[in-house]
C-alpha cells in the first residue's frame, strides 16, 4: 500500500437515505466561541449509557478543575470530573436533557471562576503499559462515545478484541443537517485528532484505519489530508457522498467496507470498530495532557440565533447561558431542540445542561421547522422503504406498531430501525412513523423487563412455596411420628387390653380341677408374656422410652404373675392326697361355683358389650341413646361384678372353711387369684378408659373431663387392689411355714375380702355419682335424675359401703386384740394393716366428702336454688361423711392409743416403730384434714354471710333463705364440731408421743 | 379374491405398523402437565397477588385453562387480557371490576421508623420480598416487591405505604402518536378557519 499517496479508500453505497437540506453554512461563519462560565454547571450522573455514576463529593466540597466528582457504578459506566473549579452547591433532581423531560440526579457545581486545574497526571508511557491499563485510564477519564449514543469508550474497545479488526472506521462523516461540531473540531484539532486516532490505534491494531467524511467538509478534508501526509499517516480518508443517514454508524461502516453489521450483531462482530471524532480527540487529550472529559464541541444553531457558531462548552452548561451567549431571539424561537432536525428531541424547558453526548442545539424559528403536519391515512405509496437505509419494510411496521401487534413487529426487525427518520422525512402523509417505531421500542422493551421481573417473582414465589411446603411435609411428619408413637402405644394398649381380661374368660370356666385351671392360666400367662416381650423389642426399636418402662413393668408383672402360678402348680401334686377330703367336703360348693361361673360369663359379656358401645360412642359422641344403653350395660355389669364377687366370696368362705384344716394355702392361693384377676380387670379398665379419653381428646369430645375422672377413679381401683395383691403375696410365704397360725391367716383373708368388698362398693358409689354427672351434664332435670335409678343405687351403695367400712372397723379392733394374744409375732403386723387401711378409710371418706363438696359446688354453679341443693342428696351426704371421717379419726385414735400400754414391754420397741410409722401419717394426714375442715368453717360462714346478703336483698324470700341458714349453720356447727376433735385428736396424737 | 386378501393384509400390515410408531411416539414424546397452563401463567403478571380469587398466578391459569373467565386480573390489566384473549382464541373482555382495578406500577415502602419489627409483612409476603427479623426493623426490596398489597392489611402499625413507582429518564417510554383521527380534522385550511371563526 502506497501510504501517503492513496489516502483515499474505496467507498461503497448502502440502500436508501435522504437529501435533506444541510443548513451547516450558518453555524460556520464564525470561529469557534468560548463562551464565559455560567453561574452554575449541572452535571446529570447518567450523562452516558448504563449504570448512572455515583457521586463521590458531598455538598459543599471544594473542587479544582478536572477532579474526579463521581466514579463509575459497574462495568457499564463512567466517570465525572468537575469541569472548572467550584465549590458543589447541591446534589439533586434536575431537568436533564432527555426526550421524556424528566428529571434525574446530578451535581451541581458553582464555579469559582478561577479555573484552578487539579494535578494533570498524563499517561505518556501509553505504548508502554498494558493496553488494559490505558483502557482503565481512559474509563477514569470519563471518556464515551461523543457521536450520540454516549456508549463507555473502554467497553467499546473491549469489545472489539473479541475479532481481529480488519477496519477501524473514525467516523467525521455527521450527516445530519445543520450540526458541524465535528466539522470544526476536525479544522481546530486536527493533529490532536490524528493523534487520538493513533493511540487508539495502538489499542485495538486494526489491518485498516479510515476515516469516513462526507464531501461536504472540504476544509475538514483538507486540514486532516495534510496533517496526514505530514506525519506520513498509513490513516485513510474516505471521502463519501453527502446523504442522510452516512453517519450512522452502520451505515458508515458499510459505505467503506461494503459488509453489514448482520442484524442484532454490533460492528466488533464482522471485525469493525467505529469511533467518533470527539471520542478520538478526547483520548488524546487524556492520554497524553492529562484531561479528562469536561468539554466538547457543540453546535448552536438555528433561526433564531443571532450569532450561530460552534463552541467549546463546558460539561453542564445550561443551554440557556449557550442561547444567550449566541444571542437568541426568544421571539422567533419556536422549538429549541437538542440534536439535529431529524434525530434531535424537543426540549421543554432551556435550563437543561450540556452533556457530553450533546453535539448540537437547534434554536429553531416557526418557519424554519414548522410543527409536523396532521398525520393522514397511509396511501401506501413505499417511499418509505426506498428510503429506509436499515432496508427495513417502514410500511408494515407501521401496520403491526399501531395495532399493538409488537411480536409480529419484532419478527420484521423493528429493532434494526436506527430511528433515523428518513421514512418520515418521505412520508407523503406527513405520518410520524419514526414516532410510532419509537412507541413500539419502548412498549417491547417494557414487556421483556416485565417479563424479567415477572419470571423473577415467579422464581421467587415458587422458592418460598417450596420452601413452605417443605416445611410443612417437615412439621407433617414430625407430627405422623407422634402420631405414630402415641397409635403405637395405643396398639399396645389394645394388644394388651384384651390379653389381660383373658385370663378372666379363662378364669371364667373355674372348675374343680385347679390344676388344668392354673396350666391354662400360665400357658394365657406365657403367651401374654411373650407378646409383651415381642413389643418391648420393638419399643426397644422405636427407642419409645415411655412404652419402653411401662412395658418392661408389665413384662416383671406378667413374670412374677408366672412364677406364682408356676408354685402353685408345684404345689397342687402334694394337695392332691388330700384333694378327695377337699372333693367331699366342695361337694356342697359346687353348685355355688357353677352359678360363679356364669355370673363371671355374665360380666365378661357385659363388658364386651360395653367396650363395643362405647367405641360406638366415641366415634359418634352426640348419640344419646348409645349413652343411654351404655349406662344400662355399665349397671348390668355392675350388677353382674356384684354377684360374681358375692358368689365368688361365698365360694371363698365355703372353701377356706373347707379347707381351712387341711390346707390354708389353697384358700390363700384362690384369694390371691381372684385379687389378681380383679386387679387385672382393674388394669384393663384403666386402659381402657385411657384409651377412650385419648380419642376423646383427638376429637375433641365434650366428655373429656367424664372420660378423665372416669380414669382416676379407675386408677385407684387398681392401685388399691394391687395394694390389696402385694399384701397377701406378702404374707402368703410367711403363711406357709406358720401352719400353727391359721387364725392370723383367716382373719387376713377376712381383711383382705372386706377390703375387696369395699373397693367394689366404692367403685359402685363412684359410678353412680359419676352417672348422676354424666345425666346432670347433659342437662337432665333434677327430677328426672331423681326418677332414673342413680340416685338410689348411689345411697344403696354408700349404705353398703358404710356397712362395710363399720364391719371392718369392727373387726380389726377385735382380732387385732386376739392375735396379740396368740401371735405377738403377727401383732404388729396387722397392726400395720389396720393402720393402712384405716389410713385408706380416711382417705377414703375424705374424698367422699369432697366430692360432695364439689358437687353441692357445681349445683350451686348451676344456679341451682339452695332449695333444691338442699333437696339433693348431697348436703346429707356430705355430713354423712364428715360424720364418717369423725368416726373413723376417733377410731384411730383409740387403736393408736390402746396397743401401746396392751402390749409387752418386750415388743414395745419393735411395736414404737411400727406405731411412730403408722402415726406420722395419720398425724399428716390429720394436719390435713384439719386444714381442711377449716376451709369447710370458712365456706359455711361465708355462706351463711351470703344467705343473709341475700335475705336482705329479697325479704318475699325470707322464709326459705331462713332456712337454707339454719342448714348451713348447722353445717357450720358440725364443721366446727370436726374441726374442734380433729384438733383434740391431733393434740392426742402428739401427746402420745 | 387373493387380491382382496392381499389388500387387507397389507392394509392390516400397515395398521400395525403405524399403530406402533403412534404408540412409540406417544410415549417418547410424551408431555407432562398441561402445556397451555404454563402459556397462560407465562402472560399473568406473577404479581402472586390473589386478587383473581386464587392464592397465585399459576393457580389463576389452571383456573383459566378449565373456563374461567380471563378478565379478572387487575395487575394484568387490559394489556394481560389482550394476550390471553388472542392465546386461547377468545374474546377480549374489559377487565373485571369486582376483582380490583388497574393501578399504576406500585410498591410497598415501610416506614422504618414506625414498625415495630412483627414480621407479619414478611409472612405476608408472597415473594419474600420483605427483610427483616423479630422486633428488628423491616423493609422492602423495591426491586423485588410485585405490588401486590397483601403485606399492607397484616400490619398491626399501618406503616406500610404503597408508593407509585415514578417514570424515571431510564424507564421513560415514548407516547404512542395520537393517530389520524385526532388531528385529521383540520387538514384543510378553510376548515381551520372556519373552525376558529365559530
Amino acid at each position: 500500500m502506497q501510504v501517503g499517496k492513496q489516502q483515499t479508500a474505496n467507498v461503497f453505497s448502502f440502500h436508501g437515505g435522504i437529501h435533506p437540506p444541510e443548513n451547516k453554512a450558518q453555524s460556520l461563519q464564525l470561529p469557534l466561541g468560548r463562551p464565559s462560565l455560567p453561574n452554575e454547571l449541572i452535571l446529570p450522573l447518567g450523562q452516558h449509557i448504563g449504570q448512572s455514576s455515583r457521586p463521590l463529593v458531598k455538598v459543599g466540597d471544594k473542587v479544582l478543575k478536572g477532579e474526579t466528582i463521581a466514579i463509575n457504578n459497574g462495568f457499564l459506566s463512567s466517570f465525572l470530573h468537575a469541569p472548572t473549579s467550584g465549590t458543589i452547591a447541591a446534589i439533586e433532581e434536575r431537568l436533564i436533557a432527555h426526550p421524556s423531560g424528566l428529571s434525574d440526579l446530578c451535581i451541581i457545581l458553582s464555579p469559582d471562576g478561577n479555573e484552578t486545574w487539579t494535578t494533570l497526571e498524563p499517561l505518556n508511557n501509553w505504548q508502554d503499559i498494558s493496553k488494559t491499563d490505558v483502557l482503565a485510564y481512559l474509563s477514569e477519564m470519563g471518556i464515551i462515545g461523543m457521536g450520540g449514543a454516549g456508549f463507555p469508550t473502554q467497553v467499546k474497545l473491549q469489545g472489539a478484541h473479541k475479532n481481529p479488526l480488519t477496519h477501524f472506521i473514525i467516523n467525521a462523516a455527521e450527516c445530519e443537517p445543520y450540526i458541524t461540531a465535528d466539522d470544526m473540531l476536525i479544522r481546530e484539532k486536527t493533529l490532536e485528532l490524528v493523534l487520538g486516532i493513533e493511540i487508539l490505534q495502538h489499542l485495538v491494531e486494526a489491518d485498516n484505519i479510515v476515516i469516513g467524511i462526507e464531501d461536504n467538509k472540504p476544509t475538514a478534508i483538507a486540514a486532516l489530508k495534510s496533517v496526514l501526509t505530514e506525519r506520513n499517516s498509513k490513516i485513510q480518508i474516505a471521502v463519501v457522498p453527502t446523504k442522510y443517514p452516512s453517519g450512522g454508524e452502520k451505515q458508515l461502516i458499510q459505505l467503506l467496507t461494503g459488509k453489514e453489521v448482520p442484524s442484532g450483531q454490533y460492528p466488533a462482530d464482522i471485525g469493525v470498530l467505529c469511533q467518533n471524532v470527539g471520542t478520538c480527540v478526547a483520548v488524546h487529550d487524556a492520554v497524553t495532557l492529562g484531561k479528562p472529559l469536561i468539554s466538547r464541541f457543540t453546535t448552536l444553531t438555528g433561526d433564531a440565533l443571532k450569532n450561530p457558531q460552534n463552541v467549546e462548552v463546558l460539561l453542564g452548561t445550561p443551554v440557556a447561558h449557550l442561547l444567550e451567549y449566541a444571542d437568541s431571539e426568544p421571539k422567533k424561537l419556536s422549538r429549541l431542540i437538542m440534536g439535529g432536525p431529524m434525530m434531535g428531541y424537543t426540549l421543554d424547558s432551556a435550563v437543561v445542561p450540556i452533556v457530553k453526548t450533546s453535539n448540537c442545539i437547534l434554536a429553531a424559528s416557526k418557519k424554519e421547522l414548522p410543527p409536523p403536519a396532521p398525520e393522514q391515512a397511509c396511501i401506501r405509496c413505499g417511499m418509505c422503504e426506498q428510503a429506509c437505509p436499515a432496508s427495513l419494510l417502514p410500511q408494515q411496521l407501521l401496520w403491526f406498531s399501531k395495532s399493538q401487534e409488537f411480536e409480529k413487529a419484532e419478527h420484521h426487525n423493528l429493532f434494526d430501525c436506527i430511528e433515523c427518520g428518513a421514512c418520515s422525512y418521505v412520508c407523503p402523509s406527513s405520518i410520524p412513523l419514526v414516532q410510532y417505531y419509537r412507541h413500539s421500542k419502548s412498549s417491547i422493551r417494557e414487556a421483556r423487563e416485565a417479563n424479567v421481573k415477572s419470571d423473577l417473582a415467579k422464581q421467587r414465589f415458587e422458592a418460598r412455596k417450596a420452601r413452605q411446603d417443605a416445611e410443612a411435609a417437615e412439621k407433617e411428619a414430625k407430627r405422623l411420628a407422634r402420631q405414630k408413637a402415641t397409635s403405637d402405644k395405643a396398639t399396645d394398649k389394645k394388644k394388651a387390653a384384651p390379653a389381660k381380661p383373658a385370663p378372666t374368660a379363662a378364669a371364667a370356666p373355674v372348675t374343680s380341677d385347679e390344676s388344668k385351671k392354673l396350666k391354662v392360666d400360665i400357658a394365657i400367662g406365657k403367651s401374654k408374656l411373650k407378646k409383651l416381650q415381642k413389643q418391648l423389642l420393638e419399643a426397644q426399636e422405636n427407642e419409645h422410652v415411655e412404652e419402653i418402662n411401662s412395658l418392661q413393668l408389665q413384662v416383671t408383672d406378667q413374670e412374677k404373675t408366672i412364677a406364682s402360678l408356676e408354685e402353685q402348680l408345684a404345689q397342687i401334686p402334694s394337695a392332691a392326697p388330700a384333694a378327695p377330703v377337699a372333693n367331699t367336703a366342695k361337694a356342697s360348693p359346687a353348685p355355688v361355683s357353677d352359678e360363679l361361673k356364669k355370673a363371671k360369663v355374665d360380666v365378661a359379656l357385659i363388658g364386651v358389650k360395653l367396650k363395643k358401645l362405647q367405641k360406638q360412642l366415641i366415634e359418634t359422641p352426640d348419640d344419646q341413646e348409645l349413652k343411654d344403653k351404655i349406662s344400662a350395660f355399665e349397671t348390668d355389669l355392675k350388677a353382674a361384678q356384684d354377684t360374681v364377687s358375692k358368689l365368688s366370696e361365698n365360694t371363698q368362705a365355703s372353701t377356706s372353711t373347707s379347707t381351712a384344716a387341711a390346707e390354708p394355702k389353697a384358700s390363700i392361693s384362690d384369694e390371691l387369684k381372684k385379687l389378681k384377676i380383679d386387679a387385672a380387670i382393674a388394669k384393663a379398665a384403666v386402659k381402657k378408659v385411657e384409651k377412650a379419653l385419648k380419642k376423646a381428646e383427638e376429637i375433641n369430645a365434650p366428655e373429656i373431663d367424664a372420660i378423665r375422672q372416669q380414669l382416676k377413679e379407675a386408677q385407684q381401683r387398681a392401685d388399691e387392689l394391687e395394694k390389696a395383691l402385694a399384701n397377701p403375696e406378702a404374707t402368703a410365704p410367711k403363711a406357709v411355714p406358720a401352719q400353727a397360725k391359721p387364725a392370723t391367716n383367716l382373719d387376713a383373708d377376712a381383711i383382705k375380702k372386706r377390703k375387696i368388698d369395699l373397693a367394689i362398693a366404692k367403685a359402685g358409689v363412684k359410678k353412680a355419682e359419676k352417672n348422676i354427672q354424666l345425666l346432670k351434664e347433659q342437662g337432665k332435670d333434677e327430677a328426672e335424675i331423681n326418677a332414673s335409678e342413680w340416685p338410689s343405687k348411689l345411697k344403696e351403695a354408700q349404705d353398703k359401703l358404710a356397712a362395710l367400712e363399720k364391719d371392718q372397723a369392727a373387726e380389726t379392733s377385735t382380732p387385732s386384740v386376739a392375735k396379740e394374744a396368740s401371735a405377738p409375732a403377727a401383732t404388729t403386723n396387722i397392726d400395720a394393716d389396720a393402720a393402712k387401711k384405716r389410713k385408706i378409710d380416711l382417705a377414703i371418706a375424705k374424698a367422699g366428702i369432697k366430692k360432695a363438696e364439689k358437687n353441692i359446688q357445681l349445683l350451686k354453679d348451676q344456679s341451682k336454688d339452695e332449695s333444691e341443693i338442699e333437696a339433693s342428696e348431697w348436703p346429707k351426704k356430705l355430713i354423712e361423711a364428715q360424720q364418717k371421717l369423725a368416726a373413723l379419726e376417733a377410731n384411730e385414735s383409740a387403736p393408736a392409743a390402746t396397743p401401746t400400754p396392751a402390749s409387752s414391754p418386750a415388743e414395745k420397741t419393735a411395736n414404737s416403730t411400727a406405731d411412730s410409722e403408722a402415726k406420722v401419717e395419720p398425724e399428716m394426714d390429720l394436719a390435713t384434714q384439719i386444714k381442711k375442715e377449716k376451709i369447710a368453717v370458712a365456706l359455711a360462714k361465708a355462706q351463711i354471710n351470703k344467705l343473709n346478703k341475700r335475705l336482705e336483698n329479697s325479704p318475699e324470700d325470707a322464709n326459705s333463705i331462713r332456712q337454707e341458714i339454719g342448714a348451713a349453720e348447722k353445717r357450720l356447727q358440725s364443721a366446727e364440731t370436726l374441726l374442734e376433735k380433729l384438733i383434740h385428736s391431733q393434740t392426742n396424737m402428739q401427746e402420745n408421743r | 379374491m387373493f387380491t382382496v386378501l392381499l389388500a387387507i393384509g397389507i392394509l392390516v400390515l400397515l395398521s400395525l405398523i403405524f399403530g406402533a410408531i403412534l404408540g412409540y411416539a406417544n410415549v417418547r414424546f410424551h408431555v407432562e402437565g398441561d402445556p397451555i397452563v404454563d402459556q397462560i401463567d407465562a402472560l399473568l403478571p406473577q404479581t402472586q397477588c390473589g386478587q383473581c380469587g386464587h392464592p397465585g398466578c399459576r393457580p389463576y391459569a389452571e383456573a383459566i385453562a378449565n373456563g374461567e373467565a380471563i378478565n379478572h386480573c387487575p395487575p394484568g390489566g387490559q394489556v394481560t387480557i389482550q394476550a390471553l384473549a388472542d392465546l386461547l382464541d377468545v374474546e377480549a373482555v374489559p377487565l373485571d371490576g369486582d376483582h380490583g382495578t388497574e393501578n399504576a406500577k406500585r410498591v410497598a415502602v415501610i416506614r422504618e421508623d414506625e414498625c415495630i419489627g412483627c414480621t407479619k409483612c414478611i409472612q405476608a409476603c408472597p415473594v419474600d420480598a420483605i427483610l427483616g427479623a423479630a422486633k428488628q426493623m423491616h423493609t422492602v426490596i423495591a426491586d423485588e416487591c410485585t405490588g401486590c398489597d397483601l403485606c399492607v392489611e397484616p400490619c398491626p402499625v399501618d406503616c406500610i405505604d404503597m408508593v407509585e413507582v415514578g417514570v424515571t429518564a431510564k424507564t421513560w417510554s415514548w407516547d404512542k402518536p395520537q393517530g389520524i383521527a385526532a388531528t385529521s380534522l383540520n387538514i384543510i385550511a378553510t376548515d381551520r378557519q372556519a373552525e376558529v371563526t365559530h
